[in-house]
């Protein structure tokens, strides 16, 4: 299925890339500057930066929805230019979801567009129905399912399609707590599942703890870096707020992105 | 099912109504041949249905709203997908749409006779004419307001140009083409009418026309009625066609 690729090299390669926005009165925006990444095959790499730091800007060029100004992105050593389906996107709200099929319709989107038999698609996107919690549910339409199901209905669609890694921005952050939490368990059991490599955009610490390998601090905008990167070691035990090793990756994090928020907060004001 | 009893039941009540105060107002408020209670017209209505008239000129009148309102309808989806899809084709096509849209169908009744005659072409043209740019704006908008997560979604997930146009685009415009669709047949209505009392040998609006001459005033009202009825009918029929074919389609619910 992967592209040949060097063993030990990165799946994902971000080099010097920066982003620069033209705004309407004429002046430019630059929205990241000299961002460089690597991610590696497997992990669960989470950017947590401040609201508007640029970290959906650096997932829309991963996932080819826009260009980089200047520097390229690789994925498995190829540059990206345009989407492809070897990068399956979650968004975060629930409007990609296509109102006039069924959950089943949905999911198995991506294989009928590219041509899978009938039966091969439904059988596989039942498979991924089920890997989701979403088993008897497959003839209901989005509108008739709750928010968590309906993120459920976009990683499932994703899954289905069988991409090299996952781009989620902030795909639970419309959810109540409860149901984020239960759905940040659910993807973590789904990623052990499948082995993902998995670019993930939150603002949220504790999301980021939950579920990283490794979480990289962007800077506040604007020309947004990368300030630094946090591994992430916890047992899947330890990945609980209340547990002591968490919450000292916590007060690492925090002391990181201090800073930065009180730079967003001052611009917000 | 109680819903739908007592939506029934509202309409009852409603329509009661609005003949009692008819009746009330004609019988002792105006009492004037000029204003029949709605007994009288009923049973005009009864007459007329009998000798075949009334289905004559009302079928006349529907058919050509009907393939009128089918051909506009059919010209416009496509042009309005277009003209939202490319923005060369909105360029190319705006002048027209934003230009003929404010010509009313009823001024063009005189250009349509003088073109088509007093026979079905006109009628049909008219009623295409007046379909036609509703239904371009509409889907227009439709295609604009598709969200651009539905479109990169399938992007990513490897769907064609083509692909993307017809299996995402498009369902996700049918509730603004039925919308449209509406509006045009309402609009529909108004132009045959006054398309068939300028100029026709037949229909509804020829019937009060002509009725208008021998002033047969619960003739008139007949056909006022019926064109009520029809227009009622019609509206909720789409209605209800919108609801079953297309209530998943709407972006809320």
């Amino acid at each position: 299925m992967a592209p040949a690729q060097a063993p030990g090299q990165p799946l994902v390669q971000l080099s010097q890339v920066s982003k620069t926005y033209r705004s309407m009165s004429g002046s430019d925006y630059p929205a990241v500057r000299d961002f460089s990444l690597d991610i590696e095959p497997g992990e669960f790499f989470c950017l947590l930066g401040t609201s508007g730091c640029g970290k959906t800007t650096i997932l829309n060029m991963v996932a080819g929805f826009e260009q980089p100004s200047a520097g390229e992105i690789r994925l498995g050593g190829r540059v990206i230019d345009k989407p492809g389906a070897d990068r399956g996107v979650v968004f975060q709200g629930d409007d990609s979801l296509y109102a006039w099929l069924t959950a089943l319709g949905n999911v198995e989107f991506g294989l009928r567009m590219r041509g899978v038999p009938r039966r091969e698609r439904e059988d596989k996107a039942r498979h991924y129905l089920e890997l989701v919690g979403l088993t008897g549910q497959e003839h209901k339409h989005p509108t008739e399912l709750s928010g968590g199901m309906k993120q459920r209905i976009q990683i499932a669609r994703v899954l289905a399609n069988e991409p090299q890694m996952l781009l989620m921005d902030e795909p639970f952050a419309a959810l109540d707590a409860h149901t984020r939490a239960d759905m940040q368990h659910e993807l973590l059991r789904i990623c052990r599942a499948t082995a993902k490599t998995v670019l993930f955009i939150t603002h949220d610490i504790d999301e980021a703890i939950t579920l990283a390998n490794r979480i990289g601090v962007m800077r506040a905008g604007p020309a947004s870096q990368l300030k630094g990167i946090v591994d992430v070691t916890l047992s899947e035990a330890e990945r609980e707020r209340t547990d002591e090793r968490f919450t000292a990756v916590y007060r690492q994090v925090h002391e990181m992105i201090r800073d930065e928020l009180a730079i967003a907060l001052k611009r917000a004001n | 099912m109680r819903k739908s009893l007592e939506s029934v039941a509202g309409y009852l009540v409603g329509f009661a109504s609005l003949f009692l105060i008819w009746h009330v107002a004609s019988t002792w408020l105006v009492s004037s041949v000029l204003f029949p209670p709605p007994w009288k017209v009923f049973v005009k209505a009864i007459e007329l249905a009998e000798d075949g008239t009334l289905w004559e000129q009302a079928s006349a009148s529907l058919s050509r709203i009907g393939s009128g309102f089918v051909g506009g309808s059919l010209i416009g989806i496509p042009i309005g997908l277009a003209i939202g899809s490319f923005p060369i084709v909105r360029r190319l096509l705006e002048p027209y749409t934003e230009f003929l849209r404010f010509i009313p169908a009823t001024a063009m009744i005189t250009v349509a006779v003088i073109w088509f005659g007093i026979g079905e072409g006109s009628k049909i043209f008219l009623i295409i004419y007046t379909t036609v740019f509703i239904v371009i704006i509409n889907t227009a908008a439709g295609v604009a307001a598709v969200a651009p997560n539905k479109i990169r979604a399938a992007r990513s997930l490897g769907a064609s140009r083509a692909q993307i146009f017809l299996f995402v685009a498009f369902p996700a415009t049918v509730p603004y083409i039925l919308t449209g669709m509406r509006l045009a047949m309402a609009n529909s209505f108004v132009t045959i009418i006054a398309a068939e009392l300028v100029a026709a040998n037949n229909g509804l609006g020829r019937m009060i026309w002509d009725s208008r001459m021998y002033m047969l005033v619960d003739q008139i009202f007949v056909a006022l009625l019926v064109l009520g009825f029809l227009g009622f009918t019609a509206d909720r029929l789409f209605r209800w066609g919108i609801y079953a074919f297309a209530g998943r389609f709407s972006p809320v619910t």
